[in-house]
């Protein structure tokens, strides 16, 4: 029963919940939204215990939606998938948490989109049929859109539409291809079906149209990631989005371009993939991410953008270890995704924090906190260092697995992207050392509040990933190998014929 | 008389009129408003007797329809003027249905700009049934008839307006310019009946195959001119020079009509012509190809300049009209499924905006522009969220019925090979969300300029009822088009040339099938 329906629950829980917030009163909406998120979180968590590692695409369920087009509502997890959809239930509760006091107008329409992109978020991750996925892929659109243009900053308007209109023109792009697949596979098949798991076992191999196909899906995803030099509308939607919608869009969102890549991109054209100019472009402009990524953050007078621009350093690592396609490049791919959520999620919790209490975000605006408000402090400091990549963080675990398995295979990226720690370094601890230690020298610092039972309900739960993933890292693994092992797999055979043209 | 409706020989008058019923249930009606007209003219009552009446009419036609439908009526053997196939019924029903929804919007409408002229739904009768036999024609003749009757009677809607010196401009526009479309297709006609010496679309198929025609100049000159006259009505570019004026001037229902029904006529004569008549003729694809293109660009690119909400959404009619042309590049069977359900979206955005506009505005709506719309939906959420899901399902957001209808061309371009045609459209689209979401953004994301902005917006109670109808079947078809999509594919099936010609044709795209 459980296996069955859970994922379908995820999808559809917060749908029902959202029409439920829009028809409480006003003052009721963040309550009933956040119990409604951690009943979705409660739901979700036994798919920790529940998924068995070895045991492939799980927990599946297949109802015929348009049959006669060969669309059915398929929904399924793996290794891959399962840590997403966690940390997409995890991240929205403490995303509504945060908001408490951060959304003081239109609450009900704030709170019931939250629940509809959780929607959305979870269909991307556990959708096993391509039209599902697509729908999903664009339907998630929408509520990001409006929770950026309603509740954003003064530059809300344009950082709503150019994340739109990049996102839009990515997806479409990506529809035509999908289509275009679903085709060519019918046509040798006879059978017309948007299933993954056919067009997997069906798709043989599709000469030069696959370099079109590739492309398409390539920048779709590459945009929602977003590797250089599609990266543009990122910096505008992350500062200007409220605090919850940075969190998500961060944490969650660009994981999907990444996810993307793990589940379709790749597997899908694996001689496409495997094309030595296609590995040196992409790992070319993973390391270009890497490190214009963290030179760029070190230039940021304004904390947010400093975080924005470190994602997408960040994610440069992930697209490095996807493609060094080694079992511990790609675990560590996922292992930074996962990481990126819990750390990145932090840091632009924190700085909404401050923004609360302060309404800037300049880095310069403060100065020597860490003594009024020495608990916050040292959340930043943690938090920080996570996201640098000290050892006994999570941040370390991720990153270092990637520089491992991306050594075997590419061992001069490797290296410069060795310095993309240490870039890292540069940019977070000067802004750190700015912001809590330094002298307190503006008087309207030292009457800063310390964080609130509240805010600690936010934070405390990520500090805790952060410690547990870095020092004990062995469950998240164990989990995500076999699957690791598998996306290999289903890449890497191809490799003679691709060396053969 | 014979029963079995799916054998039925229209050689026999009896016969004929069984096929013809939802015609004449119209046109009968159509006297009979005018007749009622005659004498009660002067009071708002005498307006709603000949609307009810009206509505009465379309009903009864559309039953009509559904009958013939319902019964599978066919006429076996080379059709005579009239074409007896589910393509033909499923078209009556969109032009009932989007006059039905006119009727009702214009009803308040009428009243409130003090527009007491009964004649007014004669007029939508005459046109709809004009379109009716466009939809239908299997003869040259029978589709240049149908097309005259709808354009005299859409010239006069456009102009119903006395009083306005725009609906007067509009009029007068539309008639030059829409007398000189109809020239370049009497002319059409005229040639390709010289080198063929018939005018039933059937036989202008055999000629053309067994005499191998396919290259005549003669032929070739008058099948262009046929496209050039429908690219007027249809407003693709460089055709298109009228619409935005003529849209811009008429009565908003009116507008709702001209760029729903009427295009949808246009479209389904032509996809009647090229799909019986010319399918051997390969010339016109390419030319379909490039004014496809052309509409979808230019139409995106020049929607995007424009600030009033009117012209905008005239604009963006002629880009649909380029998403419609793709369907009709892309061939005739898959291509005419397509464009069915996507006339079905694209009618239920199109007609819910411009009944949303004419609520906003008054004296034609010339003067809405987006920025008033600022801060609708704290002041009329409803009102926000309907013109919302019209702009998503215009833009072709999954969930809506404007996506589905999207993908179902981008399936039929993709089947055919024409991926190069897919992602222009893709792009075009894109292009779109420039003009469609600012009126998304105006609505939901900035305040509202005074406490008063939106005092005078009304909707009356059918109004309402259209609109909430509208946007109903726009998420219902967005989340389960199933039904609809096999209705369309079937109806789609039943154009196509005759058995003779199509062995010489190019092979049928292969049909998705289930798995």
């Amino acid at each position: 029963m459980y296996a069955q329906s859970v994922l379908t629950a995820l999808i559809a829980w917060p749908a029902i919940a959202a029409v439920v917030v829009l028809a409480a009163p006003e003052r009721w909406a963040k309550h009933i939204a956040l119990a409604a998120s951690l009943l979705e979180f409660a739901i979700s968590v036994p798919l920790w215990w529940v998924f068995q590692p070895a045991g492939g695409m799980q927990l599946q369920l297949d109802v015929p939606w348009i049959p006669s087009w060969g669309i059915h509502y398929t929904v399924g997890v793996d290794g891959i998938s399962l840590f997403m959809v966690l940390l997409t239930t995890f991240l929205v509760p403490l995303s509504i948490l945060g908001s408490y006091n951060y959304i003081t107008t239109r609450e009900r329409a704030f709170y019931a989109l939250m629940l509809v992109l959780t929607s959305g978020m979870i269909g991307v991750f556990v959708s096993l049929d391509l039209f599902l996925f697509y729908v999903m892929w664009d339907v998630m659109l929408i509520p990001m859109y409006f929770i950026i243009g309603v509740w954003g900053g003064q530059n809300r308007l344009y950082a709503a539409l150019k994340f739109f209109v990049y996102t839009f023109f990515g997806s479409l792009l990506m529809l035509v291809a999908i289509l275009t697949l679903v085709y060519l596979v019918a046509q040798r098949t006879g059978v017309y079906s948007f299933s993954y798991v056919h067009l997997m076992s069906n798709i043989g191999a599709l000469g030069t149209v696959a370099f079109w196909l590739f492309g398409a899906f390539f920048l779709a995803f590459a945009i929602k990631v977003p590797m250089f030099p599609f990266h543009t509308w990122l910096p505008d939607a992350h500062v200007e989005a409220p605090t919850a919608g940075s969190v998500l869009l961060a944490a969650v969102l660009l994981k999907m371009g990444t996810y993307g890549f793990l589940r379709f991109a790749l597997p899908f054209f694996p001689q496409v993939a495997l094309h030595p100019a296609v590995q040196a472009a992409i790992v070319t402009l993973s390391l270009i991410g890497i490190v214009y990524g963290g030179l760029v953050a070190m230039a940021q007078p304004d904390f947010k953008k400093l975080i924005a621009y470190s994602s997408v350093a960040h994610l440069g690592f992930v697209m490095l270890g996807i493609w060094a396609l080694t079992l511990q490049s790609v675990q560590g791919a996922l292992m930074v995704m996962i990481n990126h959520g819990i750390s990145t999620g932090a840091l632009f919790f924190l700085v909404g924090m401050l923004y609360e209490r302060r309404h800037s975000r300049l880095i310069e605006a403060f100065g020597g906190i860490a003594k009024v408000v020495p608990l916050f402090a040292a959340v930043l400091t943690i938090v920080s260092l996570s996201s640098i990549g000290l050892p006994a963080t999570n941040g370390f675990v991720g990153e270092f697995l990637v520089l491992l398995g991306a050594f075997r295979t590419y061992p001069i990226a490797a290296g410069v992207a060795t310095t993309g720690v240490i870039v890292a370094a540069m940019y977070l601890l000067p802004a750190l050392q700015r912001v809590i230690y330094n002298p307190l020298d503006k008087p309207e610092n030292a009457q800063l509040a310390d964080l609130s039972p509240r805010e600690l309900a936010v934070l405390l739960p990520l500090v805790a990933c952060i410690v547990w993933i870095g020092v004990y890292p062995t469950p998240f693994l164990r989990r995500m190998e076999p699957s690791a092992q598998r996306f290999i797999e289903s890449v890497r055979p191809a490799a003679p014929a691709a060396a053969a043209r | 008389m014979n029963v079995d409706l799916s054998t039925l020989d229209l050689s026999r008058p009896g016969d004929l009129l069984i096929a013809l019923a939802p015609e004449l249930v119209l046109t009968t009606t159509a006297l009979l408003v005018l007749i009622v007209v005659a004498w009660r003219h002067r009071t708002p009552q005498d307006l709603r007797l000949a609307g009810w009446v009206t509505l009465a009419g379309l009903g009864a036609a559309g039953l009509a329809a559904w009958f013939l439908w319902w019964q599978a009526a066919h006429a076996p053997g080379i059709a005579a003027m009239i074409a007896v196939d589910d393509f033909r019924f499923v078209a009556d029903w969109l032009f009932l249905g989007t006059a039905g929804l006119t009727v009702l919007v214009s009803f308040e409408y009428l009243e409130r700009e003090a527009l007491l002229v009964p004649e007014y739904f004669a007029l939508l009768l005459f046109a709809t049934l004009g379109m009716m036999l466009m939809a239908g024609a299997q003869d040259l003749m029978v589709l240049f008839l149908g097309l005259e009757l709808m354009s005299v009677a859409v010239y006069v809607l456009a102009g119903i307006n006395r009083r306005s010196a725009a609906a007067a401009e509009a009029a007068l526009k539309y008639f030059l310019l829409g007398a000189f479309a109809s020239g370049f297709l009497l002319y059409g006609i005229a040639l390709v009946y010289g080198a063929t010496a018939t005018t039933n679309l059937t036989l202008i198929g055999v000629q053309v195959a067994t005499l191998g025609l396919q290259h005549n100049t003669m032929l070739l000159i008058g099948l262009g001119l046929l496209l050039v006259g429908f690219g007027f009505k249809v407003a693709a570019v460089p055709f298109h020079m009228w619409a935005p004026d003529v849209y811009d001037g008429s009565p908003t229902p009116v507008t709702g009509y001209m760029a729903t029904a009427v295009k949808a006529a246009a479209f389904a004569a032509l996809f009647r012509v090229l799909g019986e008549a010319f399918d051997a003729v390969p010339a016109w694809h390419a030319v379909v190809w490039w004014l496809a293109v052309a509409t979808m660009v230019v139409g995106n690119l020049i929607a995007l300049a424009q600030r009033t909400l009117k012209r905008m959404l005239a604009y963006s009619s002629i880009a649909h009209a380029g998403y419609l042309l793709v369907a009709v590049a892309v061939g005739t069977a898959v291509g005419s499924a397509a464009f069915l359900f996507y006339l079905v979206a694209y009618t239920l955005m199109t007609l819910a905006a411009f009944a949303l506009l004419a609520a906003k505005g008054t004296d034609g709506e010339r003067d809405v522009s987006i920025d008033d719309l600022a801060g609708l939906a704290q002041r009329r959420p409803w009102l926000a969220f309907a013109l919302a899901v019209c702009m998503l399902s215009l833009l072709g957001i999954p969930g809506t019925a404007g996506f589905i209808g999207k993908w179902y061309i981008l399936v039929a371009a993709t089947a055919t090979g024409q991926g190069l045609l897919a992602a222009v459209l893709v792009l075009a689209s894109v292009i779109s969300a420039g003009y469609y979401l600012p009126v998304i953004m105006a609505m939901y994301m900035q305040p509202e300029p005074s406490e008063q902005a939106h005092a005078g917006m009304r909707l009356g109670r059918l109004g309402a009822a259209v609109v909430a109808a509208s946007v109903a079947g726009l998420l219902f078809f967005g989340v389960r088009p199933n039904r609809l999509l096999d209705i369309a594919r079937t109806s789609g099936a039943s154009v196509r040339a005759a058995p003779a010609v199509s062995s010489d044709a190019p092979p049928a795209p292969r049909e998705p099938t289930g798995r």
